[in-house]
C-alpha cells in the first residue's frame, strides 16, 4: 500500500472523484496551475483543464453562491476555501442558502452534489486569522453536514464519501497535519460512512471524544493515561453533523467518564452539545461530571498559542480529574 | 434618472471607453516632454525618497531573517514602494489611512520606527498587538495607520465610514483606502464604493495593481480593463496611473484629496505596477510566473526611477545613496537584534482587551489555565516566564501609539 501524507491523500481523492465522474468541478482561489496554497488540487488542471479545475476571482462569497447554483444544475461542485478563516464571508451563502436548498424548494431543486473543503485549525503559528475552527457555527444549521478527517486513510475515504453524499458537505481538514499526518492509503477508491463515530482505541475507565488534529492530541494524552494506570476509550466523531451519538452514549455507559476537546473556544463549542446529550442519555450511569478541554474564550492568539491550545497534558489532567473524581 | 429612449437596441460593453495611464516619470528618470513636475520640494523629495529606500532595505533584511529562521513570516512590498509611498507623501500626515498588509512604505514615510517595526515582526512585549497577530500586521494610533486585519477587503467599507465621521467632525480630513486587485472582487469593495458615493464621504479607494493575487494572475481576476472602469458604475471620479512612477502618483493622489476633502466626494485610483517579490515569505513565484517577465518589471524599477530623477535634480547624489544605504542596513540589524532578544508578552495578554473588562468566565477559564501552567512549567515556558514570580502586568504602559 502506498504511504501518503494527507495533501497527497485528498489529491488522489479529487483525482479518483473527477476521472469517474465528469460532472465533479474543483475551483478556488489559486486552485488552478498552482494546485492551491497547500497543494490539494495539484496536477487536477492539467490533467481535466480548465474547465473542470480553475482560479476563481478573491470572492468567498461568489465561489459559495457559484458552487451553489452550479450544484442546483447537477454538477458535482468541489469548492475550496482557502482558509476556513476566510468561510465567513459566504456564510449567507452556506447557512441560508445552501443548507435550505432542498428544504423550501420540496426538493424541487437541491445543491446535494456541493463540497466544500476547507483547512482549519491551529498550532501553525497563525495567529488569530489563520487557525480558527468555525465548525460549531455551521453545525448549528440543519441540513449541511460537517466532517473532519483526522488522517490521510481517513481523509481519502471521507472526502470521496462527502462527494457523492447526497446532501451538501463541509469538509474541515486540519492543516497542521497537511504534511505531518502520513500513513498507508490504499491507490483505489473506496468511502468511509459520514455520520459514524470510529472507535480508535476500546478501553474502561473513560471515554475521550474528538475529530480533526485532536486526534493526535489526545493519542499522546492518553499514553499518559496509561501509564498512569488509567484504561481510555478513544472515539473520532469524524462526522460532526450529523454526529454519532449512539456511539459515544454506549461507550459512556461503559466507562461512566467523559472527557471532550476541541480546539475551538469553549462557550457555544460543540463539546457543549456532546455533554448535554450524553448526560441526558447516560445521567445515571455518570461516575464523574463531563470534562471539556478546548481553546479559551478568546480569539486565536499567535505568541502564546502553545498555551491556549488544548494540548496532551490539559487532557490529561482532566483525564486525572475527572478518574479521581 | 430619464435617459434619452432609442428605438434600436443598443447594447454596450464598456469597450467604448479606454482608461488612459497617468505618467509623468519616464523609465529612465527623465520628466516625459511637456509634462509639469508637481510642486515637490526638495526637502519633501528627499523625505519620500529615503522612505522608499528605508522600506526597500527593511524589506531586503527581513526577508534574509526569514530565511534564516529568525522571523516566522514576511511580506516585502518591493516594486510596489512607488504606489504606496507616492500616495501617502501627498497626504496630509493626519489623514487615515486603513491599509491591506503590503503597506508597510506608509508607515516608514510616517516615521514608525524600526523598532516599532521590529517589536510588530517578532511579537515582543512592546508590540503593540502584544503578539496576537503575523508579522507584517502593523497598526499605529499616533500615526494614523489603521491596524492590519488579514481577512481581504474588510478595511475597505470600513474606510467609507471612518470617512464618512471625518466628514461629520468636519476636521477636514479624509481616509485612503489600499487594497490589490485580488481583494477588490471581494463584495466588501462593492458595497464600499457604493456607499461612499450614494453618501459623498471623503474616501480615497487606492488599489495597487499589481498582476497578482498570489498565484492568480490579473487576467483570471477580472474580465475588463482593470479596475478603474468601476468607478463609472459607481458615478464616481477615477483615475488611473502608472503606480512605479513616484510623481505621477503623488500628483494624481494629491489631487485626489482635494477632490475628497473640498467636495466630499470619493475617488477610485488604480495603480498600475507588479509585485516583485513573491506574494509571501510562504510562496514561491516560479509555479506561476516567468523569470523574463519579472525581469521586464525589474527594468521598470520606482526606486531606480525616483533615484535617477533626483540625481537629475541635483537632490541627490551617489555617495548620499550609498551612505545612507549603509546606515539603514545598519539600524535595521541593531534593531532586528534588540527586538528578538526581548521576551513575550506576558500571559494575561491572551485574555486581556477580548472585551473591555475580562468577564468573569473567561477570568475563571484563566486561573485555571495559570493552575495547570505552574504545574507544568517547562511545557509552556512563555507563559510560566511571567507567572513566576508573578508579575504585575500594566498593561496601558506601552508609551504612545
Ligand atoms: C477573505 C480572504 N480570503 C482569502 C485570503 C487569503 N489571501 C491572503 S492574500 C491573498 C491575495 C491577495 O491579492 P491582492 O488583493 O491582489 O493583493 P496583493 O497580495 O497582490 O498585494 C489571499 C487570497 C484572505 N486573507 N482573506
Amino acid at each position: 500500500m502506498p504511504t501518503m501524507n494527507m495533501l497527497q491523500a485528498i489529491n488522489n481523492a479529487l483525482d479518483i472523484a473527477m476521472a469517474e465522474d465528469e460532472k465533479v468541478i474543483c475551483f478556488g482561489e489559486d486552485v488552478g496551475i498552482f494546485g492551491g496554497v497547500f497543494r490539494a488540487t495539484s496536477n487536477l488542471q492539467g490533467k481535466y483543464g480548465k474547465a473542470r479545475c480553475f482560479n476563481t476571482p478573491l470572492v468567498e462569497q461568489g465561489i459559495i453562491g457559484f458552487a451553489n447554483g452550479l450544484a442546483a444544475q447537477g454538477s458535482v461542485p468541489v469548492a475550496e476555501i482557502q482558509f476556513a478563516d476566510y468561510i465567513f464571508p459566504a456564510f449567507d451563502q452556506i447557512v441560508n442558502e445552501t443548507a435550505k436548498f432542498r428544504y423550501r424548494s420540496g426538493d424541487l431543486f437541491n445543491v446535494g452534489g456541493l463540497t466544500i473543503r476547507t483547512p482549519y485549525g491551529g498550532g501553525i503559528s497563525g495567529g488569530l486569522y489563520h487557525s480558527q475552527s468555525p465548525e460549531a457555527y455551521f453545525t448549528h444549521t440543519p441540513g449541511l453536514k460537517i466532517v473532519v478527517p483526522r488522517n490521510p486513510y481517513q481523509a481519502k475515504g471521507l472526502l470521496l464519501a462527502a462527494i457523492r453524499d447526497a446532501d451538501p458537505v463541509i469538509f474541515f481538514e486540519p492543516k497542521r497535519l497537511y504534511r505531518a499526518s502520513v500513513g498507508e492509503v490504499p491507490e483505489e477508491d473506496y468511502q468511509l460512512p459520514l455520520g459514524e463515530a470510529d472507535i480508535i482505541k476500546e478501553g474502561t475507565d473513560i471515554t475521550l471524544v474528538g475529530w480533526g488534529a485532536q486526534m493526535e492530541v489526545i493519542g499522546k494524552a492518553v499514553e499518559l493515561a496509561e501509564e498512569a494506570g488509567i484504561s481510555c476509550e478513544v472515539i473520532d466523531l469524524r462526522s460532526l453533523l450529523p454526529w454519532d451519538e449512539d456511539t459515544v452514549v454506549e461507550s459512556v455507559l461503559k466507562t461512566g467518564r467523559l472527557v471532550i476537546t476541541h480546539e475551538a473556544p469553549r462557550t457555544g463549542g460543540f463539546a457543549g452539545e456532546i455533554a448535554t446529550t450524553i448526560q441526558e442519555r447516560c445521567f445515571l450511569y455518570l461516575e464523574s461530571p463531563i470534562a471539556r478541554v478546548t481553546g479559551l474564550d478568546t480569539p486565536f492568539p499567535l505568541t502564546l498559542e502553545k498555551e491556549y491550545l488544548p494540548d496532551h497534558l490539559k487532557i490529561f489532567e482532566a483525564i486525572r480529574e475527572s478518574v479521581d473524581f | 434618472m430619464t435617459t434619452p429612449h432609442v428605438h434600436e437596441p443598443v447594447f454596450l460593453t464598456g469597450d467604448e471607453f479606454s482608461i488612459p495611464t497617468f505618467r509623468l516619470l519616464d523609465p529612465d528618470g527623465c520628466l516625459r516632454e511637456g509634462a509639469t513636475a508637481p510642486q515637490l520640494s526638495r526637502d519633501h523629495a528627499r523625505r519620500i525618497y529615503r522612505a522608499m529606500l528605508a522600506t526597500r532595505v527593511l524589506d531586503e533584511r527581513m526577508m534574509a531573517a526569514q530565511r534564516q529562521g529568525r522571523l516566522s513570516f514576511y511580506m516585502q512590498c518591493t516594486g510596489e514602494e512607488a504606489a504606496v509611498i507616492g500616495a501617502t507623501a501627498a497626504l496630509d500626515d493626519a489623514d487615515m489611512i486603513m491599509a491591506q498588509y503590503r503597506e508597510q512604505g506608509a508607515l516608514v514615510y510616517r516615521g514608525f520606527t524600526f523598532d516599532e517595526f521590529m517589536n510588530q515582526l517578532f511579537g515582543n512585549e512592546l508590540d503593540y498587538g502584544k503578539g496576537r497577530q503575523m508579522p507584517v500586521h502593523y497598526g499605529s494610533r499616533k500615526l494614523h495607520y489603521m491596524t492590519i486585519s488579514s481577512p481581504l477587503a474588510t478595511q475597505i467599507p470600513q474606510a467609507t465610514g471612518y470617512a464618512y465621521g471625518q466628514k461629520l467632525a468636519e476636521d477636514g480630513h479624509c481616509t485612503i483606502t489600499f487594497f490589490g486587485e485580488g481583494a477588490a472582487s471581494e463584495g466588501d469593495f462593492h458595497a464600499a464604493l457604493n456607499m461612499a458615493s450614494v453618501h459623498a464621504v471623503p474616501v480615497i479607494f487606492f488599489c495597487r495593481n499589481n498582476g497578482y493575487a498570489i498565484s492568480t494572475p490579473a487576467v483570471e481576476q477580472f474580465a475588463a480593463d482593470g479596475i478603474a472602469p468601476r468607478a463609472f458604475g459607481y458615478h464616481m471620479h477615477v483615475i488611473r496611473v502608472d503606480g512605479n512612477d513616484i510623481l505621477a502618483v503623488y500628483e494624481a493622489t494629491r489631487q485626489a484629496r482635494r477632490i475628497a476633502v473640498e467636495n466630499n466626494q470619493p475617488v477610485l485610483i488604480e495603480a498600475m505596477t507588479y509585485r516583485l517579490a513573491a506574494h509571501s515569505s510562504s510562496d514561491d513565484p516560479s509555479g506561476y510566473r516567468s523569470k523574463s517577465e519579472e525581469q521586464i518589471w525589474h527594468d521598470q524599477d520606482p526606486l531606480l526611477r525616483m533615484q535617477k530623477w533626483m540625481l537629475g535634480q541635483q537632490w541627490w547624489s551617489e555617495e548620499e545613496e550609498k551612505e545612507l544605504q549603509e546606515s539603514l542596513r545598519r539600524e535595521v540589524l541593531e534593531t532586528m537584534k534588540r527586538a528578538e532578544k526581548r521576551p513575550p508578552p506576558p500571559l494575561d495578554s491572551l485574555v486581556s482587551e477580548v472585551y473591555a473588562e475580562v468577564t468573569p468566565s473567561l477570568q475563571n477559564q484563566f486561573d485555571q489555565l495559570k493552575r495547570h501552567i505552574r504545574k507544568y512549567p517547562d511545557a509552556y515556558p512563555r507563559g510560566a516566564r511571567s507567572l513566576d514570580p508573578e508579575v504585575a502586568v500594566d498593561s496601558n504602559d506601552q508609551g504612545e501609539r
